[in-house]
């Protein structure tokens, strides 16, 4: 079997006092795309800010693609939630593009016509070739959206981590966003991608991660995301289990 | 009369302190739009604050020693211990309590202040009347700006300009998107540290000529006003810096010219009319970003 993209072993992270995420474990295969799904406060966006080493695990294991992920790090692309920074803050799309150029760059390498072209192949990817010269706060929400993903797209990452990178955009742009990320995967990229609506899973992922704090179901869409799994992840209250006797709690359900 | 201050020509040191009052508005607007880019414009007047504690420590202890109190590098290096210090609580306020970053701030710089000034208030009541200039760090005075003040002046600021240009990338990174800078590698803890070694630079330097307590609108008003008119980080920052120079040339001409004129009110005075401007340019799109 091939090194999977990205594999948690028995993660457990405690966000503001509260077990947010406990005992996860589960693998994430290179040319995949995995939904992450489950209620508000169920830890979802914890688990990948813990894995990138955002926020400190308590416990557990996180390998990307067989390394740790300060080893790997130049390999992942990170897009957090779309609200997580100020769009009125005086950048150009193609400036926040450019930004993914840092994994590769460091605070002080230059940028060469190579570095230029992927951030040019990153706005056309994303439909934003147009808009590449205009601040990012005078773009709609859907717009946004898709600087975010060209900016991980400049990164050239092979693992791609996304919170919610469908939240609040028209069906129009789900759908340009969903074709690049296909096309990701289809060269061999992993996707792992936060996600709310779960009608719309089975229609875009392959696999899903159904999290409640604990793992609920995680494997392919078609064998684990039942009518059963979904009222076992969502029926179950999440947070309010303080840390230290998160160990003495039941199974959800 | 002002005309003539403006233009360089009324005698050695009205020049000189107006070079050097530029070059100092010069250092700080540049620095400035970083801090305020990085959504923390309080942090420089917090720091700036601290520094008077430092500077009436270093007085009563060079005192104690039997040293000349009135040693400047010794006096700004108490300066920057007390800012190093007041940075140090900031830091641990914000990470080890609920306390909001903008709340830590107000914390620490009103304490300081009250130590600072409790501090002064022992030194005015040392005998012999030693204390004479140390009132000048409160709100500067320019009137007293030597020759070699001004080269370090100068010299500070072509460092900090340099430095800044140099770290512009992470800086703008971390400002923007802190969580996504850190994914990628950034170790956004070391930069503010860079930041704020830059920001404390100026206010050292700055001290003498513009004082504790308004040197923050040297580093503030000029990005604030630069923000309304341009919308890219790097002409934000050149903006600003130009606007802080202009100022600070101004405002030491002035004083020159009329020396009834505190300088460093003048200067400030003279960045607010900037950012009126600004204001004015952008009209009633004044208050969102410029597109």
């Amino acid at each position: 079997m091939t090194t999977p993209a990205l594999a948690v072993a028995g993660l457990s992270v405690d966000y503001a006092g509260l077990a947010a995420v406990e005992d996860v474990t589960a693998t994430f295969p290179a040319g995949s795309m995995t939904a992450v799904v489950g209620p508000n406060g169920a830890g979802k966006s914890t688990l990948i800010k813990a894995v990138l080493g955002l926020v400190p695990a308590r416990r557990g294991a996180v390998r990307v693609f067989g390394q740790t992920i300060d080893q790997a790090r130049a390999r992942v692309a990170y897009m957090p939630q779309r609200a997580a920074v100020d769009w009125d803050f005086p950048v150009s799309a193609a400036d926040v593009v450019a930004m993914g150029l840092y994994a590769d760059l460091g605070p002080f390498g230059r940028m060469t016509a190579r570095h230029r072209d992927r951030v040019a192949q990153a706005l056309a990817r994303t439909g934003l070739t147009d808009l590449a010269r205009r601040p990012i706060g005078a773009l709609s929400g859907g717009q946004q959206a898709r600087v975010f993903l060209a900016r991980a797209l400049a990164q050239g990452a092979d693992l791609y981590l996304l919170d919610e990178p469908f939240a609040a955009v028209d069906a129009r742009t789900e759908e340009a966003l969903v074709t690049v990320l296909k096309a990701l995967r289809d060269e061999g990229a992993a996707v792992v991608a936060v996600h709310h609506d779960l009608a719309a899973v089975p229609r875009i992922f392959a696999r899903v991660l159904m999290l409640n704090r604990r793992v609920v179901a995680d494997g392919p869409v078609a064998a684990v995301f039942t009518p059963e799994a979904i009222t076992r992840t969502y029926s179950q209250a999440p947070a309010a289990a303080p840390a230290v006797s998160a160990a003495a709690l039941p199974l959800p359900a | 009369m002002l005309w003539q201050a403006l233009t360089l020509s009324l005698g050695y040191n009205a020049t000189l302190v107006t070079l050097g009052a530029a070059v100092l508005g010069l250092a700080a607007g540049a620095v400035g739009a970083g801090m305020v880019l990085r959504g923390r414009a309080l942090v420089p007047d917090a720091l700036a604050h601290a520094t008077l504690p430092g500077l009436a420590g270093a007085f009563l202890a060079l005192t104690a020693l039997g040293a000349d109190p009135r040693n400047l590098p010794l006096l700004l290096v108490g300066g920057g211990i007390g800012a190093a210090l007041g940075l140090a609580a900031l830091r641990a306020l914000t990470a080890r309590t609920r306390l909001t970053e903008d709340t830590a701030t107000a914390a620490v710089l009103s304490v300081a202040y009250g130590g600072g000034l409790v501090l002064l208030t022992v030194i005015q009541a040392l005998p012999g009347g030693r204390a004479a200039g140390l009132e000048g760090f409160l709100l500067g005075s320019t009137a007293g700006m030597l020759r070699q003040d001004a080269l370090v002046i100068g010299g500070a600021a072509m460092v900090v300009l340099l430095a800044l240009a140099l770290c512009w990338r992470p800086l703008t990174l971390m400002a923007f998107d802190p969580m996504q800078a850190r994914a990628m590698g950034l170790r956004t803890a070391a930069w503010d540290a860079v930041l704020a070694i830059l920001v404390l630079a100026v206010v050292l330097v700055g001290l003498r000529v513009a004082g504790a307590i308004l040197i923050v609108a040297l580093l503030v008003t000029p990005a604030v006003a630069a923000r309304l008119v341009v919308s890219r980080a790097g002409g934000m920052a050149a903006l600003s810096a130009l606007i802080g120079g202009a100022c600070g040339w101004f405002g030491a001409a002035a004083s020159a010219a009329a020396p009834g004129l505190p300088t460093v009110a003048v200067i400030v005075l003279a960045a607010f009319a900037a950012l009126a401007a600004a204001a004015l340019v952008r009209g009633g799109r004044a208050w969102t970003a410029p597109s």
